[in-house]
């Protein structure tokens, strides 16, 4: 009966795990764990509720683990689209939180379009450039610029400027690994540069409050300098070993805002100290690592730049809201991957690393 | 484009990948410059900006000092009690709030209005008191539905009280809120530190006189607090010092005793320890009740007190000025002998008036006194005898003799804001007036003065004063409130000495002829009726000052407005030869001196001499003493 049983249980257990990654299944199970501890300190009474929500979002990986690149490709059109509509629906009927029009409310829930476009947009572009494979002209780039800044007009008119950016970001990459000359690269950067203080006066102002205070906190200490003075005194104070584990005063006498969800780097950074940080940063770097050596074996065009985009996008959270709370990056609100409260993102992040893992497994299909 | 042979392809995007992976790289070198930067170099700047945050001084109100009268008799006291207090910039919505805490805890229209006036007054980041002395029960219904009300908090403070209400309050004063006034004086003595806590200041009488002595040294907690401000446990602590205390010379059963003589007439009343200056009584009616100021008083209260009539804020002992009328006289006859003017045994002939310049001074007898000589001038208050002294002295004479005794000139009481009165002489008429007709000393106008008409004009206390160097046999002392400063902690005693401000040159004989003069007047004179019977003998002086210029017709008291009444003075020492008090007594309004100042002037006397209690209902507020520490 039991050696029965066990072989069943093996067997099952065998075809669960099949389509997972060990690296990066380790990597990312360490950066969870890690999290866990993190957010005993920073919000204990939130850790069931992130249990649940991580639960869900290896659910998520796990599935879309199995899920073949190719069958992808089909779901790129319906769900761009679809992004595409609930965000003009939000914009007319969307619901009013902290002054800005972000959540669509379905009645059973509430959804924020502009998160589902962070996967969508390198899904449609990385589908777009399959289509055009080898005979890429420049006119192609320009449809894909256009496939690109559509949704982020419309979530910067939200406003939300730090998805905008992600979703931004994520096109970007697409566009950048599919091979956009550097010549226009460097053109756009030089355009992006010229055009800086067009775009100052196109920024809402609590949005150029921000990068003002990013240069001087201090002129605002109690408001708008409030968040970014505290999470530097945290992450300074913590010095090379931190305060250790419970022990940071920012952090458990309440100077620290946010501190669960976009801040909760400080936490770490105040209890753990320089050594945490150089931890952290080494399992984000090997993460990413891994991820970049998934794309770079992908089988086709759209897995390899899927895979590509993915990563960045992933490096783009880790370096956003690290910059931000330690205070060289004006502050958007992006979580810190993987440890940050919140579902959404974790979905969002773990969905991202399914597809890496499927892409790996069918990295020797041979194109059709 | 061209078309694109695979493996190309595939290069071209690895490469890519390449430098993705090395702008991943640079980006996390330049996070950890960053954390390197901020952890290790700047390590100590912000380990201090942490526990700045942490670590909060809380001060400690110390308990001010008690105020207690010579017997030990508790006039002014601190205690603490819990008050519900907003913070205007935290809360959302005042009025929304206050009507919520209204529904949980009982807020009168009154506190309202208090706390409006407090607003308007105060800087929004300092929380205000919108109920005072909250129950246990209204803490705990409070401190269960805290949440709801963002910006409210209950603070135990330390309140003024003063036990006997309205009673001696021109003495004590009052304490109020801090005002930006007050915080100038507090820079000045540099006791920034030691009122960081506090709130509460001396505002006027011997609480503002000795607002430093009675203060107190601020403890300081040192608290772990969270962002919110709040506390989370204490990590170290030096306790407050409580002020010191301060033991006056006033004995609070004679000012008692004096303030209810007065009933509802207006005026005062300065009684001296001749031979120390020590004040045994000092009173202005009508007077108020400082409770009232110690929560910030409302605004009907505050236009009550300053908008009525009769002013009760107003200390008229030492604010009011007024003519002394025949109070006057004895120390003209003084200065007549001094200078050698007058012998006492001088007789004038008084027909009734004095005629000078073609106006005629008249007399309050009709057809006059006959012969008047000095004793008999001061005994039956002879206007004529002064008119003619007036005239023969001079005006520079009389001012420069009443200047020694100190009228017109502020005696240095330990109260603040004392008057000057006005001493007339030649040059203050210069000073006084633009004109230079105006500006002129015309003869004429030194008649009456003799009398304390005029422009003469002086507070109570300049007048006891005077009294008081007449019965001190010309050692005049600085008049005082303050016996001794008790330092609570080691209960060493500071003795505030007497303090001889000079001594006059007066011969002993001289003043014999006018404490003699003085005594007949209880006798046999003006004084006689109120002093009837009196075992202990007395020497005293009645007078009358006139508000309202007659003008030649006949004073009828029923036929002129209460408040162009006549003012009735009085004063008086004893025992007459080795006198224990002196005293001034003014009733604003009051008629004839002998009728409504002496009368005063034997209750209190009965009661300082022979601890005779005036006749009548027992004062409930005896229970007062029950107070002493």
């Amino acid at each position: 009966m039991n050696t029965f049983n066990f072989n069943i249980v093996r067997k099952y257990w065998e075809r669960l795990i099949a389509p997972i990654d060990g690296p990066l299944m380790l990597l990312t199970g360490l950066l969870l764990i890690l999290a866990f501890g993190i957010m005993s300190s920073a919000s204990p009474e939130r850790l069931g509720a992130q249990f649940a929500n991580v639960c869900v979002a290896l659910l998520v990986m796990r599935i879309l683990a199995q899920v073949p690149p190719q069958r992808l490709m089909h779901f790129a059109i319906p769900i761009y689209v679809g992004g595409i509509l609930l965000l003009i629906a939000v914009a007319l009927f969307g619901d009013v939180a902290k002054g800005a029009r972000r959540w669509l409310n379905l009645g059973v829930m509430r959804v924020q379009p502009s998160e589902i476009m962070k996967i969508a947009m390198p899904l449609m572009l990385a589908w777009f450039f399959q289509r055009h494979e080898a005979m890429l002209r420049m006119r192609d780039f320009a449809v894909a610029a256009l496939l690109l800044l559509i949704p982020v007009a419309l979530i910067a008119r939200q406003p939300d400027l730090g998805t905008a950016i992600l979703v931004l970001a994520a096109g970007f990459y697409v566009i950048f690994f599919a091979g956009l000359p550097w010549k226009i690269l460097a053109a756009m950067f030089i355009a992006g540069l010229a055009s800086a203080p067009v775009a100052w006066s196109l920024l809402h102002d609590y949005q150029r409050a921000r990068i003002l205070t990013l240069i001087d906190p201090e002129k605002d200490p109690l408001g708008k300098g409030f968040h970014i003075i505290q999470s530097t005194i945290a992450i300074g104070s913590g010095g090379v070993f931190g305060k250790g584990w419970r022990e940071g005063t920012q952090t458990q006498l309440d100077f620290l805002p946010e501190r669960h969800t976009d801040f909760i780097f400080a936490v770490f950074s105040e209890e753990f100290g320089l050594a945490g940080n150089l931890i952290l940063l080494t399992l984000y770097a090997l993460l990413i690592g891994r991820m970049l050596m998934i794309a770079a074996n992908a089988a086709t065009l759209f897995a390899r730049l899927l895979a590509g985009a993915i990563t960045m996008i992933f490096f783009t959270y880790a370096f956003v809201n690290m910059g931000m709370v330690s205070g060289i990056l004006p502050v958007v609100g992006v979580p810190l991957p993987l440890v940050s409260y919140g579902g959404t993102a974790l979905v969002t992040l773990l969905s991202g690393i399914g597809i890496l893992m499927s892409i790996h497994k069918n990295r020797m299909l041979v194109q059709k | 484009m061209e078309f694109k042979n695979p493996s190309q392809e595939l290069e071209r995007f690895r490469g890519r990948l390449t430098v993705a992976g090395g702008f991943v790289l640079l980006c996390f070198t330049m996070l950890l410059t960053r954390f390197v930067w901020l952890q290790i170099a700047q390590n100590s700047y912000y380990t201090t900006r942490a526990e700045e945050n942490r670590i909060s001084l809380v001060p400690i109100v110390p308990n001010r000092g008690l105020i207690l009268d010579r017997h030990g008799v508790v006039l002014a006291r601190s205690y603490a009690a819990y008050t519900l207090e907003i913070t205007p910039s935290k809360a959302k919505d005042i009025e929304q709030t206050i009507d919520a805490l209204g529904k949980i805890i009982d807020v009168q229209p009154k506190d309202r209005k208090r706390f409006k006036k407090l607003l308007d007054e105060s800087r929004n980041f300092e929380s205000l008191p919108i109920r005072t002395r909250l129950t246990d029960a209204e803490v705990a219904i409070f401190t269960a539905q805290r949440y709801r009300f963002p910006g409210v908090e209950i603070k135990a403070r330390l309140f003024r009280q003063y036990p006997g209400g309205a009673f001696a309050s021109h003495i004590l004063g009052y304490i109020g809120r801090v005002t930006d006034r007050d915080i100038a004086k507090i820079e000045e003595q540099e006791q920034e530190a030691n009122y960081r806590g506090t709130e509460h200041f001396g505002k006027s009488g011997l609480e503002q006189r000795y607002e430093f002595a009675l203060h107190g040294t601020a403890g300081f907690e040192q608290v772990e607090v969270d962002a919110a401000g709040h506390a989370v446990h204490t990590l170290a602590r030096t306790a407050p010092i409580a002020g010191n205390n301060l033991t006056l010379t006033i004995d609070a059963e004679l000012q008692r005793i004096a303030e209810t003589a007065f009933g509802d007439r207006k005026g005062a009343l300065v009684a001296i320890e001749p031979a120390t200056g020590g004040l045994l009584a000092l009173v202005s009616t009508p007077t108020y009740d400082p409770n009232l100021f110690v929560d910030g008083i409302d605004s009907a209260n505050w236009r009550e007190l300053n908008e009525s009539p009769d002013k009760p804020m107003v200390n008229r002992a030492l604010n009011g000025a007024y003519p002394p009328g025949s109070t006057f006289k004895p120390f003209m006859a003084l200065a007549a002998l001094t200078t050698g003017k007058r012998r006492p045994e001088q007789t004038i002939s008084d027909p009734g008036s004095f005629t000078f310049g073609g106006h005629t001074f008249r007399d309050d007898k009709k057809g006059g006194h006959g012969s008047v000589d000095m004793y008999k001038s001061i005994v039956q208050s002879c206007d004529t005898y002064y008119y003619i002294l007036a005239n023969d002295m001079g005006i520079d004479n009389i001012s420069n003799f009443m200047g020694q005794l100190g009228l017109g000139q502020r005696t240095g009481i330990d109260i603040e804001g004392e008057s000057e009165g006005i001493l007339p002489s030649q040059a203050w008429k210069k000073k006084r007036f633009k004109k230079p007709e105006q500006q002129k000393w015309y003869a004429g106008e030194t008649i009456s003065i003799g009398i304390g008409q005029g422009y003469n004009a002086y507070t109570p206390i300049q007048l006891a004063q005077a009294t008081a160097v007449i019965a001190n046999k010309g050692v005049m002392f600085r008049p005082h409130l303050v016996n001794y400063i008790t330092d609570t902690v080691t209960g060493e005693r500071t003795k505030i000495e007497p303090t001889p401000l000079r001594t006059l040159d007066l011969k002993p004989e001289h003043l014999e002829v006018i404490k003699n003069a003085m005594i007949g007047v209880n006798k046999e004179g003006t004084g006689a009726r109120a002093f009837a019977g009196a075992s202990y003998v007395s020497a005293g002086k009645t007078g009358t000052a006139q508000v309202y210029s007659l003008k030649g017709s006949e004073y009828k008291a029923h036929a002129v407005k209460q408040e162009l009444r006549d003012h009735a003075l009085f004063i008086v020492f004893a025992p007459a030869d080795e006198p224990k008090i002196a005293m001034a007594i003014l009733v604003e309004n009051g008629g004839f001196g002998a009728a409504a100042a002496a009368p005063i002037a034997r209750l209190v006397l009965d009661y300082y001499l022979l601890g005779k209690r005036p006749p009548g209902p027992a004062q409930p507020d005896e229970a007062a003493s029950d107070d002493s520490p």
